[in-house]
């Protein structure tokens, strides 16, 4: 029974996930839209533009090969396995023991690895350029995002996702400055993985700029939709993340009824509604930057982990 | 001292140390500038906290004179001072940010060694204050040393000092008059180091340091 129960939880977090993914999406828009003045579209528009790309026509280039094809089905599986096995609204969930900070950033690592071969695969430039950058972009934010894992584990004294936001939600915690600074690296580590605006818009589709969509250029019909899927899951994946760790806030922790868990699910809500309404806030404030001063803002980003480590280290206090 | 005190007072220092590395950041007198006033800003609120702490009423006196002074008073001459000199779109770093940083944190790494080893046993507020307070100085160093423009030199020899402050409420009892006598030898400072800025500039038509070592003849 309870193990039915649990599985039953984990089942509602993924779909959750899943299904709140596009409509997270269409918010950030239309905030950035409201913030422009403008009207926008609606909230529901990445839903009807699944549908759409779904029912479209595949068009495949003459040059791409088999991987091409299997690649939207790996790295939208890879994404939505690392976006389900973080907490939302409830910690340990059945997969929770294989809920490692670590092995999230694997598998979001090994999605964007064949995202980049897919950019490379059918051998045009462009995909070349969008590979070549995503790649250069990853290999700066990853040491960053670890040395923030790392400073989460050592001040909750496990990478276990789970156990570190019961940590986070117990009073054990106090403000910490190394939390401090793992916060700010951790969301400029969001910004550039999910290529938002400082470091690649992904409004855009000028050839100088653009990253991401640079490598999706040559899909079409439903592989371009599972991958637009695939981008919506890791925002929410990343947003999910911050707020579980620094905003743990009405997460639940014991196995308990009902109304406990709709508790739950309307401060996740909320609180995507929040990261969702701050991130619009930040892009409609903020230029894009040059691809050569990316690495500056990412050295920044491990330059905090870093220190927040060092402080960690140094005095058990901070 | 009950936990929650100790917490903010840490927090309010770490972010300090992290303005500190913004500055060495930036690229742009125009947001040096602005990053120094925030930095000047946190710097109030946390002699604030340290009075309110400490139970100390003369601390409020030292944050009043760090928001009048360094957050309003001295960004807002250094700016006009940019303006008049006409060089706000300037971009100048002898290191680039990368470097910097590294230097920086080595600095702060540092600071901790030495701070914790030296001051064992003292109060624990002032003992990690302490090592804060030295890495914010050391930051304000770096950045001396980082660039060559007089007036981001200015701005790190400013934060530099707001390290001191930092120390100086942290440990407890520094009096008030030598506080409002550092804070006045500060805005005469700055006057004198406004009026060599514009002898600089007249002589030698910039205000980039290096002009200066090629007239004595040292380097090239």
């Amino acid at each position: 029974m309870v193990l039915i129960r649990d599985l039953a939880i984990q089942g509602a977090q993924m779909l959750l996930v899943l299904a709140l993914a596009p409509l997270f999406t269409g918010f950030v828009r239309k905030v950035k839209a409201r913030l422009l003045r403008r009207q926008g579209p609606p909230l529901v528009q990445p839903y009807l533009d699944l549908v759409r790309l779904v029912r479209k026509e595949v068009v495949l280039a003459e040059s791409a090969s088999w991987l091409f094809r299997v690649i939207p089905y790996l790295v939208f599986a890879a994404t939505w396995v690392a976006a389900s096995l973080i907490p939302t609204f409830r910690t340990g969930l059945m997969f929770s023991w294989s809920a490692d900070l670590i092995a999230i950033i694997a598998l979001l690592g090994s999605a964007r690895f064949f995202l980049a071969l897919a950019g490379l695969d059918v051998g045009t430039s462009f995909g070349g350029i969008g590979s070549s950058r995503e790649v250069m972009i990853a290999s700066l934010a990853e040491p960053a995002m670890l040395m923030v894992v790392f400073t989460l584990a050592l001040i909750a004294g496990s990478t276990q996702l789970s156990t570190v936001a019961e940590f986070m939600a117990s009073p054990q915690v106090g403000l910490r400055v190394s939390l401090g600074l793992g916060l700010l690296g951790l969301i400029m580590v969001a910004i550039a993985e999910n290529g938002r605006i400082p470091i690649d818009n992904p409004a855009t589709h000028l050839e100088l700029t653009m990253v991401h969509e640079a490598m999706v250029l040559e899909y079409s019909g439903r592989h371009l939709a599972l991958i637009e899927l695939a981008t919506s899951l890791k925002l929410i994946l990343y947003v999910s993340l911050l707020a579980c760790l620094f905003a743990p806030w009405g997460i639940e922790t014991a196995d308990t009824a009902a109304p406990a868990l709709a508790v739950g699910i309307g401060a996740y809500v909320a609180k995507l509604a929040v990261g969702g309404f701050l991130l619009g806030l930040f892009e409609t404030s903020i230029a894009k930057m040059r691809v050569f001063r990316v690495p500056e803002f990412l050295g920044a980003a491990l330059m905090l982990g870093l220190l927040a480590t060092l402080l960690r280290f140094v005095s058990g206090s901070f | 001292m009950s936990r929650i005190d100790f917490d903010v007072a840490h927090l309010l220092a770490g972010t300090l140390v992290l303005i500190s590395f913004l500055e060495l950041y930036q690229d742009r007198l125009y947001a040096l500038l602005n990053v120094y006033a925030a930095h000047a800003f946190v710097l109030a609120a946390s002699v604030a906290w340290q009075a309110y702490v400490q139970d100390a009423p003369h601390l409020y006196v030292t944050a009043v004179i760090a928001l009048a002074f360094k957050a309003i008073v001295i960004p807002v001459t250094l700016h006009r001072i940019i303006a008049k000199l006409g060089i706000h779109r300037e971009i100048e770093k002898v290191v680039g940010v990368g470097t910097a940083m590294l230097a920086g944190i080595g600095l702060v790494a540092l600071s901790m060694v030495v701070m914790l080893r030296v001051t064992h046993g003292a109060d624990p507020l002032a003992r990690e204050d302490l090592a804060f307070a030295l890495s914010v100085v050391l930051l304000g160093l770096l950045m001396m040393v980082t660039r060559r423009n007089a007036v981001s030199q200015v701005v790190g020899f400013m934060s530099l000092e707001n390290g001191l402050v930092l120390a100086a409420t942290g440990a407890k009892g520094m009096p008030l008059v030598v506080e409002i006598s550092v804070a006045f030898s500060i805005l005469i400072a700055l006057i004198v180091i406004g009026i060599f800025l514009f002898r600089i500039r007249e002589r030698f038509d910039t205000v980039d340091v290096q002009a200066l070592e090629r007239y004595r003849g040292e380097r090239r």
